[in-house]
């Protein structure tokens, strides 16, 4: 996640290159899951879930077939909650044929501390057993606290700490891009 | 900081809103094979109960498991409240056990304001009824059953019956009107709704014969009517509260069958309601008292979905309060509730 306060100053990704990046991303998900035929996407709110809609579009076009696609809200499930006043909810949103026995793809806009994808491996955990989870990124800008790895990324994007990355995206932002600001004193997520 | 929840009249619509946002992606948690979430882990939630109840304390109970918090259940019988023991030692007690969290049934009005500013606990004081003043939770899951119901359908209107509830997130009850008929004077439920639904934009009207009215209801943010059958057919709403008996030292009526001719709802008088109207009723229930077991039985009658819609209020209220490092509802609108 990205703090807000900051000034977005470079852009490095415009709309066309996201387009890209998730035409790729569909491409490789086909090839590794050997025609997607039992893949859900689970997206975290927010724009992870409109990144993972977009995906599912490409599947679509792709393999002819309708992709599976929900939202996975891991907030009652971050290890920071006690660092800050409770947070609003977004909404979890499973497809109706569940996730257990599937491929499970995690969609994100930023990999950053990997601490978001851990709270959301454990928020599969109460939802189902899918047959493997995997992890979809737009920009992995690296710096990571956890064991975590993503299988597919749009963008490695080497950062200090002292960046921000920004995704924008039409359907939140009004438009397409992602953002390289600076902000002295940036703080982890 | 709002640490506590004592009256529903401290809510802001905002919080109001929150709560009720909040409990609706609690609710989806109850239609997933595994109903619990790590949230308060470590946390405790004390359940003190100075009163009987049922579906309160097993509500706050459910909700505070579902929330992974632990729980301990104090009831004054069988306690050394039976032997003296003085509501400020309770405190000091529960305290001493580490307590995140009080949740009080109290006979006496106030007694959850007194835990809350006393400065004898550190946790957060969440009223579960107090006397015949306040039950904040009672008004949240009750607006929250409304909401569903008069704001669920995906145009923002009421459902229909056969379909079941919807999805009323991030709406209010705006122009909706609310019948509130029967004990008043003993219900602190009554007086919870007056204030949250006043505060969600809705139209409260109380119906009660004038002896079962408290002193100063007219300064009240709603309509007052003894006539019950006037104010059905604009209704989009109709709450049913229990005479309560046992808080009853006088004649306050002639007779219970007079009182269930004139102001029980029964399957005459359901259809005069507007098609989409609901029948709500806080339980228990008296069945041929306010209520007819027909109506209460009917399809349109919303107590047992009214006491499930309770454990998702009670997590999103614990969840706001207990879940982050302060509270998430907003500075408190009265001085003595800091």
């Amino acid at each position: 996640m990205v703090d807000d306060r900051s000034t977005p100053v470079r852009p490095v990704l415009e709309a066309p290159d996201i387009a890209r990046v998730l035409t790729r991303i569909a491409h490789e998900i086909v090839e590794r899951a050997k025609g997607a035929d039992d893949v859900v996407l689970l997206g975290i709110p927010t724009r992870g879930v409109f990144l993972a809609r977009r995906l599912a579009d490409k599947l679509a076009e792709i393999t002819g077939r309708k992709t599976p696609v929900g939202a996975l809200d891991i907030t009652m499930y971050r290890d920071d909650l006690r660092l800050g006043p409770a947070r609003a909810l977004a909404r979890t949103e499973i497809p109706g044929d569940g996730i257990d026995g599937r491929l499970v793809i995690l969609v994100d806009d930023v990999l950053f501390s990997g601490r978001t994808i851990r709270a959301a491996l454990d928020a599969i955990n109460d939802i189902g057993r899918p047959r493997a989870v995997q992890l979809a990124v737009l920009v992995d800008r690296g710096h990571r606290q956890l064991p975590i790895r993503a299988d597919y990324v749009g963008k490695n994007l080497p950062t200090s700490l002292r960046e921000t990355v920004k995704v924008q995206l039409a359907e939140n932002d009004g438009r397409d891009c992602v953002l390289l600001g600076v902000k002295p004193g940036s703080h982890d997520e | 900081m709002k640490r506590h929840l004592i009256s529903a009249a401290d809510l802001t619509r905002d919080d109001a809103l929150l709560i009720l946002d909040t409990a609706e992606e609690m609710a989806r948690v109850a239609n997933r094979p595994i109903k619990k979430l790590p949230t308060l882990r470590g946390r405790t939630v004390v359940n003190l109960f100075f009163e009987d109840s049922t579906r309160t304390r097993i509500s706050f109970e459910a909700a505070a498991k579902r929330l992974s918090a632990d729980v301990i259940n104090f009831s004054a019988k069988g306690s050394s409240v039976s032997k003296g023991e003085s509501l400020k030692d309770t405190a000091l007690t529960l305290e001493a056990m580490g307590a995140d969290a009080v949740v009080i049934r109290h006979h006496a009005s106030g007694a959850p304001h007194r835990l809350a500013t006393s400065g004898w606990i550190n946790g957060s004081v969440v009223n579960a009824g107090d006397g015949t003043h306040e039950h904040p939770t009672q008004a949240l899951l009750d607006a929250f059953t409304m909401r569903r119901h008069l704001a669920g359908a995906p145009d923002g209107g009421p459902t229909r019956h056969q379909d079941g509830p919807g999805d009323g997130t991030g709406r209010d009850l705006a122009g909706r009107r609310i019948t509130i008929v029967g004990d008043v004077l003993h219900s602190r439920v009554a007086r919870s709704n007056v204030h949250l639904l006043g505060t969600l934009g809705a139209h409260v009207t109380l119906v009660a014969p004038p002896t079962l009215l408290p002193i100063g209801v007219e300064t009240w943010p709603c309509d007052v009517s003894y006539d019950l059958d006037s104010v059905l057919a604009k209704s989009d709403a109709v709450m049913m509260l229990r005479v309560q008996n046992e808080r009853m030292n006088a004649a306050f009526f002639p007779t219970e069958r007079e009182y269930a001719r004139r102001y029980g709802l029964d399957a005459t008088r359901m259809a005069a309601l507007p098609e989409h109207a609901i029948v709500m009723h806080p339980g228990p229930m008296n069945r041929g008292m306010e209520i007819t077991a027909e109506v209460a039985d009917s399809d349109r009658c919303t107590a047992v979905e009214q006491v499930g819609n309770g454990v998702s209020v009670r997590m999103a209220v614990l969840y706001l309060l207990l879940g982050g490092n302060e509270p998430a509802l907003s500075e408190n609108r009265t001085e003595e509730n800091k």
